[in-house]
């Protein structure tokens, strides 16, 4: 299993914005689904510890999560945000930043390519793109650093029809790939059955 | 360096004659500032003449511990002070304490180390009032910053620790603004200093009837000990202060 919780619980201000939450994630695309304010971000930075549960276990792979060192855990499972927030540079210096931090070798032209974006995005400056670009540019910064697994956190949420199925045209290659499991979350039922082997209801 | 000049009472109350003017006008063109400038003028007499009391007893005793302890008074309360200016900082009151201390101690330490000053009471006391006072300023400037740039920047950082960088990988473009807004001002009035204002040190000494080639030199080691005093405290502050944002596993607070 990729990921298993158990009993999973998160408070913020006095209040449980998670709350006794189980779940099995699969190895592959699986995408979870629930209405805004159900804690799906809240869920999803648990899983490469950009925030721990207050209550419950979390496994990955069979191991504790919390037994994982956070910083190399999140260079394995690589989160992508909702909203893009590239360091400022070029497309390409985004890159080289993640790759480094993972000890990868980068090959700016095929990463870009599995982003969806061609190779003439590598030297535009990130100011100059649009919020979906931005967006490719964040997917191809995760995938600089050959995580194991992508989270998706909402990744079109904030795009319109086009950059939307540009999106979802790179996630479905991925998919394909089969080379990194994805973990999407989603508001949308019809993208999340578009691009999840499973879907996982959350209430 | 040893010059002074007697200035008589009946002189400080002669220059009241200018508070009555700036009242006046305040008054005639309804600036509402009157009962302000009566407190100001008020309690620039009460504090300064304390104050010329209290460094008089210093000097009188000459106790190098007694400059000493006044020195630590000033670094307590210069970080109470700056607290205000960082309130988005989280337990802000440590770094400063410690920055202002390092910056007090180490340009003053030096100063003396290289026989630029006598370690006298005359010399610690007006030096290290200037010297903790602008690391001060800076440190509250430079914390300020960080506290804005901070929640400014939450998603961007949180973006990078989920990359794998270290808390200090993510805030660095924080921390890196947030020192140069602490050093920039004194930066710039270096650079202009004595083309567009005469500084508060050399217009004593020329009044206290000092050779100009004194006031000039004088106060050229002042402004390169700020300089110093300005830098390792807004270096500290924020090297110590970034920390407080983050959890020990690399994960951003909650504001």
């Amino acid at each position: 299993m990729l990921f298993e919780l158990r009993e999973v619980g998160v408070d913020r201000g006095g209040r449980a914005v998670l709350d006794a939450f189980s779940a099995s994630v699969p190895e592959g695309s699986t995408a979870i689904v629930g209405p805004s304010g159900v804690g799906k971000s809240t869920l999803l930075r648990l899983l490469n510890r950009l925030a721990d549960p207050d209550r419950g276990e979390i496994e990955f792979r069979g191991r504790l999560l919390r037994h994982y060192e956070p910083l190399a855990l999140r260079r394995q499972v690589s989160l992508v945000p909702q909203l893009p927030a590239l360091l400022e540079g070029t497309v390409e210096s985004n890159l080289r930043y993640a790759a480094e931090l993972a000890g990868e070798e980068l090959d700016v032209e095929a990463t870009l390519a599995r982003a969806g974006l061609d190779s003439s995005f590598a030297e535009r400056d990130v100011g100059q793109l649009s919020v979906g670009e931005q967006q490719r540019a964040m997917l191809a910064r995760a995938l600089a650093q050959r995580p194991a697994v992508l989270l998706l956190d909402e990744p079109t949420s904030a795009l319109d029809h086009a950059a939307r199925d540009r999106i979802e045209a790179a996630l479905a290659e991925l998919r394909r790939e089969q080379e990194v499991s994805i973990v999407l979350v989603s508001h949308d039922p019809e993208q999340a059955r578009r691009l999840g082997d499973q879907v996982l209801e959350m209430p | 360096m040893s010059t002074s000049i007697h200035v008589e009472l009946w002189q400080v109350a002669a220059s009241l004659v200018l508070v009555a003017l700036a009242a006046a006008i305040s008054f005639w063109q309804r600036a509402d500032l009157e009962r302000d400038i009566l407190v100001a003028t008020g309690r620039s007499i009460v504090q300064l003449t304390l104050v010329g009391y209290a460094i008089k007893l210093i000097f009188d005793v000459d106790s190098i511990w007694l400059v000493l302890l006044l020195l630590a008074v000033m670094v307590f309360f210069g970080a109470i002070t700056a607290r205000h200016r960082a309130a988005k900082v989280p337990d802000s009151f440590g770094p400063l304490l410690i920055a202002l201390a390092l910056a007090g101690a180490g340009t003053l330490g030096l100063v003396v180390a290289l026989g630029i000053f006598e370690p006298t009471p005359r010399y610690l006391v007006p030096v290290g009032g200037m010297v903790i006072g602008n690391a001060m300023t800076a440190s509250a400037v430079a914390l300020n910053r960080l506290g804005d740039e901070m929640a400014d920047a939450r998603a961007r950082i949180e973006a990078t620790l989920a990359l794998g960088a270290t808390a200090r990988e993510a805030a660095a473009p924080t921390v890196r603004r947030s020192l140069r807004s602490g050093m920039i001002t004194l930066v710039d009035s270096t650079k202009t200093t004595g083309l567009i204002f005469f500084p508060g040190t050399m217009v004593g000494m020329l009044l206290a009837g000092a050779s100009p080639t004194d006031a000039v030199r004088l106060q050229l080691i002042l402004l390169y000990t700020l300089l110093g005093s300005v830098s390792i405290s807004a270096l500290t502050a924020t090297l110590l202060a970034y920390r407080h944002f983050f959890t020990p596993a690399a994960q951003l607070r909650e504001p």
